[in-house]
């Protein structure tokens, strides 16, 4: 029973990491449309970002995370800018290769400028970890959780209220609609890959903090299929629910089925979830119903 | 008809005449110099090394022709070839290592296993439209590899090799150079064949009215879900057996050829090369393999050379920034390039 409601607590809290990291793919879903395949690389660059003027400010926290979110808004707007505002009208594959190669190109490009060592991040965090009934927090995780969802509660609270909000909202439903009522689509569009942009590194400084900064960050961008496949593409609501189911099916199947099947079935419980979903309700759990079967 | 004629049009008056394979004299004159070139001349003029990358070329664009035919000609996207190409490569190792099967039996085993794996994964992935199709073959890609590097029994375990066994058939050995050139270039040749046919056929005609418009494709009596079903069989089919290709030509097998960068360096081929283009997804296949090779082996020829390790993430730089620059400036990749110089010279001295 304590395996159990530990498995529990640990899945809960990196699922509300998954619902950080998927924030910033729903903010491009919602605001243009994308689906992108370089979240997690966008993580990568945002993460590495944070660590090196971490080092360079002198481990002031407010200035790195501040300087990598301007860097990071300017590249989610030159991505648009420069790719994705060119390929509006084409087909969905020319989208998805896109981003890919994108991803590609940033997986690429981070190594080449910093190298592959891993880099720590030190957490402001209070370290060592807190015991409730034999369960075990490590303190700097529950942080980062407690972060995390402060932050996706500003970005639901932005969607749903602010003006710029509703205008992303309607250029996801119609473009066409929202143009003609006076929303500039393609301002939203970059607005939407800027604040991912933000998100992004939001993301990659809880990430670092809790893995640490290398290449193989941006691999955690696999897992934001599971988490939005099962909330709903373009649902913030969605995206925590779905990272607190994802991380809670990968941490009971790290713990009670790795031993059986040998290891890293952890990684692959997700996707087979996903698979699932897809079989049975594919818009998600709070996606909206436009999927064509066919 | 004359040796040599220039096309300078569309003049067909019927539909035998505008399905035939040779549409004119010329083509086939082209096809024939094109085959006596591939197993004639090339074989007897071209050096180990040279045959070496022409083979890997050859395999890529198996697979990149496989890939086409679901991406570029029925309009369904793909991340989990590198997957299926897996499949295949590890069909042809037990086959030929366990059961000793001829290399002629093993590959196309190998070549019908993957197409039936991905049948499991195209049941569930195909009901929903495209980009749920991309998603849940991702899903595809890790689920196999995890398989494969758990499954011990048909793969020897978490990353471990298999050997294949070269085999001979008379004088033609599949050990030497020139002997996986014969079996690489002969297996695409037929690749090729099957895939100008299949275009020719209902089903090929089927296919691309799904690709161009499925309600309509619907409304005419196609069956959508069957036909994308077998689209996604046929090129997983190719994608086995240029996964068994390649084990054969390396001589080993492990799951670390296979990774999700290889399905998007197929995906990439067909792209660059020209999508919907049976004679781009060769070009890009060509283009793909040759970007490592020319920073490795070209660059230090004229005095640029490269560290190893900043050599892999150049490539991999490169290689993104093309796929981009072709998206963006060229849909229709190196295959329309290739046409509207040609068109040029038709033409000349005229503009049209």
């Amino acid at each position: 029973m304590t395996l159990f409601l530990q498995l529990l607590v640990n899945g809960v809290l990196i699922g509300i990491l998954y619902a950080l990291l998927a924030l910033g793919f729903v903010l491009i879903a919602k605001g243009s449309g994308v689906i992108n395949f370089a979240q997690g690389e966008l993580v990568l660059l945002g993460g590495y970002l944070v660590a090196v003027l971490l080092g360079a400010s002198g481990e002031n926290v407010f200035v790195a995370l501040g300087g990598a979110m301007a860097v990071m808004v300017i590249v989610g707007v030159v991505i648009e800018r420069g790719v994705l505002r060119p390929l509006v009208n084409e087909p969905l594959l020319s989208l998805v290769m896109a981003t890919i190669a994108i991803g590609t190109v940033i997986r690429g490009v981070v190594p080449l400028i910093w190298g592959t060592s891993t880099r720590s991040v030190t957490t402001v965090f209070p370290t060592g970890t807190l015991e409730f009934g034999g369960i075990r927090v490590q303190q700097p995780v529950l942080w980062a959780a407690a972060f995390a969802l402060l932050f996706i509660g500003a970005f639901a609270m932005f969607f749903m209220r602010s003006r710029m909000g509703l205008a992303m909202q309607a250029v996801s439903d119609d473009r066409i609609a929202s143009q003609s009522l006076g929303v500039d689509t393609r301002r939203i569009n970059a607005i939407a890959w800027g604040t991912s942009g933000v998100t992004a590194a939001f993301t990659g400084y809880v990430w670092g903090s809790v893995l640490g900064v290398d290449p193989l960050l941006g691999m955690i961008g696999i897992l934001v299929f599971p988490v939005v496949i099962l909330g709903g593409i373009d649902s913030i609501a969605g995206a925590l629910v779905g990272g607190v189911a994802v991380g809670i099916v990968e941490g009971m199947a790290g713990g009670y089925l790795d031993p059986i099947v040998g290891g890293g079935f952890s990684l692959v419980a997700p996707l087979l979830l996903l698979l699932i979903v897809l079989m049975v309700r594919p818009y998600g759990l709070f996606g909206r119903r436009e999927i064509e079967r066919v | 008809m004359p040796l040599l004629t220039t096309q300078t049009g569309r003049f067909r008056d019927s539909y035998v005449a505008d399905s035939r394979i040779n549409d004119t004299g010329s083509k086939k004159t082209v096809v024939l110099g094109g085959l006596i070139l591939l197993f004639l001349v090339v074989p007897m003029v071209a050096d180990d090394y040279q045959l070496g990358v022409l083979n890997l070329i050859g395999i890529a664009a198996v697979g990149a022709l496989g890939l086409n035919i679901l991406v570029g000609f029925t309009g369904q996207i793909s991340l989990g070839h590198a997957a299926f190409a897996a499949v295949g490569a590890y069909t042809a190792a037990n086959l030929s290592l366990r059961l000793g099967l001829p290399a002629l039996i093993a590959i196309p085993a190998a070549g019908l296993m993957a197409g039936a794996v991905s049948l499991l994964f195209g049941v569930a992935a195909l009901r929903v439209k495209g980009l749920y199709l991309a998603i849940a073959t991702l899903a595809a890609q890790y689920s196999i590899e995890w398989v494969l590097n758990h499954w011990s029994f048909a793969t020897g375990g978490y990353q471990a090799t298999l050997l294949m066994p070269p085999f001979a058939i008379g004088p033609w050995d599949s050990a030497t150079t020139v002997g996986k050139y014969f079996l690489i270039m002969g297996i695409l040749a037929l690749g090729v064949l099957y895939a100008e046919n299949l275009f020719r056929s209902r089903t090929g005609r089927a296919l691309v009215a799904v690709r161009d418009q499925y309600l309509a494709a619907e409304g005419v009596g196609i069956n959508v879900f069957h036909y994308k079903l077998r689209a996604f069989f046929i090129s997983s089919v190719y994608a086995g057996i240029a996964g068994a290709l390649y084990g054969y030509n390396v001589g080993i097998v492990t799951t670390e050829f296979f990774p999700l960068v290889l399905s998007i360096q197929f995906l990439a081929m067909i792209i660059i090369g020209g999508l919907g283009s049976i004679p781009g997804s060769i070009l890009g296949a060509a283009f793909v393999t040759l970007i490592p090779i020319v920073l490795r082996d070209g660059l230090p020829t004229i005095g640029i050379s490269f560290s190893s390790d900043i050599e892999v993430y150049l490539v991999q730089v490169l290689f993104g920034l093309t796929i981009l620059l072709f998206l963006v400036l060229e849909s229709g990749g190196l295959y329309r390039l290739f046409n509207n110089v040609r068109d040029y010279f038709r033409m000349w001295p005229f503009s049209y």
